[in-house]
């Protein structure tokens, strides 16, 4: 084992390539159904995905769009010609021989993502170009025998290659999650991690600090979490350095990622790399696009999330309730409205209420379906709040109930009775009482000595006698007014 | 022989019955089975549709431009009514759940397909020998060779057992067989066909034509076969009309490399007396020189080879086809599978084109090619500023004896050295009979047009027909 001492000698330089399946209704070549969740195996599946002896691909131009939308995301230039390629290997999942992909003129030229770090600042990598290809089917193995299932096979992807500009494991998952945020904010992909929505391969080498030269790289390939990107990135850092301290040499290759035992493993070595052959598609014509249609396109991208940040910064939120409204983008599409139409005080407490419903559990696989929410309801809550109506804890209940239930925030406060009594007449009676009690003079002394927190006590009677629904700023007042 | 239109109209006016006509071309077809030019009827099929187009005559609907006209397609068309086979082992079994863009609308104007021709294997020769089911003979001499790939289409054709057949064209596989038969063959612009569902051989290359004893049939049979298709990204918009007569005082150049002491004396002989008949009806001929013709084998068999052992790929006994028995590995499962289920001149393609592809050759080999061919297509788009039309014979010899080549590949590659260039380019042509050799073989001209000037094409050739 290495100590800590001897991994701060070290740098780590990270590249990470991202596949994420577009979001289109058709696959990237044929009418086939794109969504193959809770389909039977080979049930989504066309001739030309089934790789059928003549048939021919006819390209999805949702796909081309889609990729146009994630080029803006990605800060990049598009191609205003680009076109596809055949990359050659056998394998039963891959049915015609070869991937479709983009070798040599990807549609997606250089760009760069700023991702946030949880410090506050920020790492900036830089995006070295992004392709287009289709994806390939999935095997299942079993004793003495696999199964082949082609749903799959055909999804359009786009394959979001970095340079290697990450230096942490932090930086890794900061960047990863980053990648899924403008993805699915700019509409690209359905984000869905658990479904294989989003892939990550984490490209990692060491070297000792200083050194000009990178060490060589080992691939972790398939990496489906963000919290799987940082911990491969850190146990190979620490693998690296290990190897390199006892004198051994790092070889290139890919590895695979051990979810249960948290460790990466040899796959293959750069020497059984195979040689793809790639040559361009005859059948497929290039993609030609004029500055218009891109611009046209890019028009159609919704607000991302550092322009959301950037919205957001006279709201003075904590970057954990950033990240967590950031996570849902229903919910930071809603608080952005609510600051628009109310104001920031009004926004930023709506945005607060978010924060604790959502938590900021970034790392969440499924896609939940999120239901349609008005802003009214929130602002209306907000105001109520600002209005004394509600005590911040009654509001944080009906905030629950807004996010499931139609009914108006006032309807919510009445039926649960959580309404704050404004009524003099009503407070004034409570707080003679309390004062009257005996029990309440020691307090009343200690006010009247200076100790002026001993208030607390006296207002929290009278909030108990009403059952919380005396205002307490009232409470108090009339209380002092009373001394 | 009798016509498209003959068979029509005779169907039209009540003298036969679409039912008569494929029987009668069936039998035919029986008849003249030591040609080996069928690898399958499709009768039950193509009577079944007969029957129907009969039925629809009686009830009095109209009927297609080609009701009840038996034809018959290439086996690398996928069809109904027969496997399509490819002339492969491969394939033996493979029944195509569709068909080709190219059968539907041949269907949909009444046609009906009574086989499926011989070809080499995948498409991949000269001669008809590759077919994986043995050669198709010569229609003119059982001694000679069909000349390929679409041998089975050319010799059925010249038997006078249809009308038309089906080919494909990807270096000559359409024009070189029609030459050897002495009937004519028609590769059109790239693209103006659909590709869908035909086999692929070469994807940049691959073109869909036909056969056919007279002009007037395979223009008709091209204007059904031509147009957009949305299943074929590489088809070209509608731009097929044919035309009536052709343009007079045309511009002609005879290109002087196809033309030099290597091609066969006769040939050159009817070539030139094809160019004195041109004079003789308003014509200009002039010798034009295209230099990069004399690269363009080079060029096509490293361009060809690379998309074919890519399209081959899909072969791998997993999903469809020949699977091999007795198997431990994947690997053994793909060798084994690709070993008996190809020819030899498959994997001679295969491992060409994957050589030319391989990292370190890619750019030596392949893109040096492609460079190459865009000269070609350069010198041919300078001609077409001054010329209509560009001619060479089909073929540098006539029909070649059975087995002659099949052991030098150079050889069997050379027969194609006229046509290959016009396909590397994309450009349409036509192979029309010219007379015959003193032994009585079959010689043909190639008249090779500009980019879409197919009915123009057509119409000099149905102006030149049996002057």
């Amino acid at each position: 084992m290495v100590t800590q001492e001897t991994l701060d000698t070290y740098d780590m330089t990270i590249g990470i390539e991202c596949h994420v399946q577009l979001a289109t209704d058709t696959k990237l070549f044929s009418g086939a159904d794109n969504d193959a969740r809770d389909r039977s195996p080979n049930s989504v599946v066309s001739p030309v995905d089934y790789g059928l002896p003549g048939m021919l691909p006819v390209l999805n131009r949702k796909a081309v769009d889609l990729a146009i939308m994630a080029g803006k995301a990605l800060n990049a230039d598009i191609a205003r010609v680009s076109r596809f390629d055949r990359k050659h290997y056998f394998y039963p999942d891959l049915p015609k021989g070869y991937q479709t992909t983009q070798m040599y003129h990807p549609i997606i030229l250089a760009g760069h993502v700023d991702a946030p770090l949880e410090d506050g600042t920020s790492v900036k990598v830089r995006i070295h170009h992004a392709h287009m290809e289709e994806d390939a089917g999935k095997l299942t193995h079993y004793e003495g025998y696999s199964l082949v299932d082609l749903n799959r096979a055909g999804t359009p992807l786009i394959e979001i290659v970095s340079e290697p500009d990450i230096h942490s494991a932090a930086g890794a998952k900061a960047y990863a999650s980053e990648l899924h945020r403008l993805m699915t904010y700019a509409g690209v992909t359905r984000g869905d991690l658990y479904h294989g929505n989003m892939r990550f391969d984490v490209n990692v080498s060491v070297a000792p600090k200083g050194a000009i030269e990178l060490g060589t790289r080992a691939e972790v390939k398939n990496l489906n979490s963000f919290r799987s990107v940082e911990k491969a990135a850190e146990y190979e850092f620490r693998r690296q350095v290990e190897r390199i301290e006892s004198g051994e040499k790092i070889v290139q290759e890919t590895r695979g990622w051990d979810e249960v035992k948290q460790i990466t493993n040899s796959q293959r070595s750069k020497e059984d790399a195979q040689d793809y052959r790639y040559m361009p598609d005859a059948d497929i014509p290039p993609i030609v696009l004029t500055t218009e249609e891109i611009t046209q396109i890019q028009l159609s991208v919704p607000m991302l999330p550092p322009e959301y940040r950037e919205k957001w910064l006279t709201l003075e939120l904590d970057r954990s309730v950033i990240d967590s409204l950031l996570s849902t983008r229903e919910y930071a599409v809603l608080v952005t409205e609510i600051q628009e139409k109310s104001g920031d005080q009004i926004a930023k407490r709506v945005a607060h209420w978010f924060a604790s419903a959502r938590g900021s559990d970034e790392d969440s696989e499924t896609v939940a379906e999120i239901k349609a929410l008005s802003p009214d309801g929130f602002v209306e809550l907000a105001a109520m709040v600002e209005k004394s109506e509600l005590s911040s804890t009654a509001a944080k209940e009906i905030f629950i109930e807004l996010l499931t239930n139609d009914e108006s925030p006032r309807a919510i406060a009445e039926r649960k009775n959580l309404l704050q009594v404004s009524d003099e007449g009503f407070i004034v009676g409570i707080v003679e009482e309390v004062l009257a009690d005996p029990a309440s003079a020691r307090s009343i002394a200690d006010i009247k000595e200076g100790k002026d927190k001993a208030i607390g006590y006296l207002v929290g009677q009278v909030m108990k006698k009403s059952q919380g629904k005396a205002n307490p700023a009232l409470a108090q007042k009339l209380i002092r007014e009373r001394l | 022989m009798s016509s498209i239109q003959t068979i029509v109209n005779r169907i039209n006016q009540g003298e036969t019955t679409a039912r008569h006509e494929v029987e009668v071309a069936i039998e035919k077809a029986n008849a003249n089975s030591d040609y080996h030019a069928l690898l399958s009827l499709t009768e039950k099929r193509a009577l079944e549709r007969a029957d129907d187009i009969d039925a629809r005559k009686a009830a009095g609907e109209q009927l297609g431009e080609l009701a009840g006209v038996p034809f018959v397609a290439k086996d690398n068309f996928l069809a109904f009514g027969a496997p399509t086979t490819a002339a492969s082992k491969m394939l033996e079994h493979f029944d195509a759940p569709l068909q080709a863009t190219a059968i539907e609308k041949l269907e949909a104007a009444g046609a009906i397909c009574i086989g499926k021709a011989n070809l080499d294997s995948f498409a991949h020769g000269g001669s008809t020998e590759n077919s994986a089911y043995g050669p198709t003979k010569n229609a003119h001499d059982t001694t000679k060779v069909a000349g390929g790939s679409s041998g089975g289409s050319a010799v059925i054709t010249a038997l006078d057992v249809v009308p038309f057949a089906l080919g494909t064209d990807t270096g000559g596989s359409i024009r070189q067989p029609a030459s050897f038969n002495g009937v004519i063959g028609v590769k059109p612009t790239y693209g103006m066909v659909s590709r869908y569902g035909v086999v692929a051989m070469a994807s940049s290359t691959d073109t869909i034509g036909c056969l056919a004893g007279s002009i007037d049939d395979a223009e008709l049979v091209m204007k059904i076969m031509s147009g957009c298709d949305v299943k074929d990204m590489t088809t070209l918009p509608d731009f097929f009309v044919p035309e009536k007569t052709a343009k007079p005082s045309q511009k002609i150049g005879l290109i002087k490399e196809s033309m030099s002491e290597d091609v066969d004396i006769q040939v050159r002989a009817r070539v030139s007396e094809y160019v004195d008949k041109l004079r003789a009806n308003g014509h200009t001929v002039e010798e034009v020189s295209v230099p990069m013709t004399n690269h363009a084998l080079a060029m096509y068999y490293i361009i060809v080879p690379a998309e074919v052992s890519s399209n081959l790929g899909r072969y791998d006994g997993i999903r469809y086809g020949l699977r091999a028995e007795g198997v431990q590995t994947l690997a053994e499962l793909y060798g084994k599978t690709r070993d008996q289920g190809f020819v030899t001149e498959n994997k001679r393609r295969i491992m060409i084109g994957s050589y030319v592809l391989s990292s370190g050759f890619f750019d030596a080999y392949y893109l040096h090619a492609q460079k190459a061919r865009t000269i070609l297509i350069n010198e041919y788009r300078k001609l077409f500023e001054t010329y209509d039309v560009l001619i060479t014979p089909t073929a540098p010899t006539p029909a070649f004896n059975l087995g002659e080549n099949t052991s030098d590949p150079i050889l069997m590659y050379l027969a194609d050295i006229m046509t290959v260039p016009v396909s590397l380019a994309g450009l349409p042509a036509i192979s029309v009979p010219a007379g015959a050799s003193e032994q009585g073989l079959p010689i043909g001209v190639q008249l090779i047009g500009n980019h879409k000037s197919d009915a123009a094409l057509l119409a000099l050739a149905r102006e030149m027909e049996n002057r």
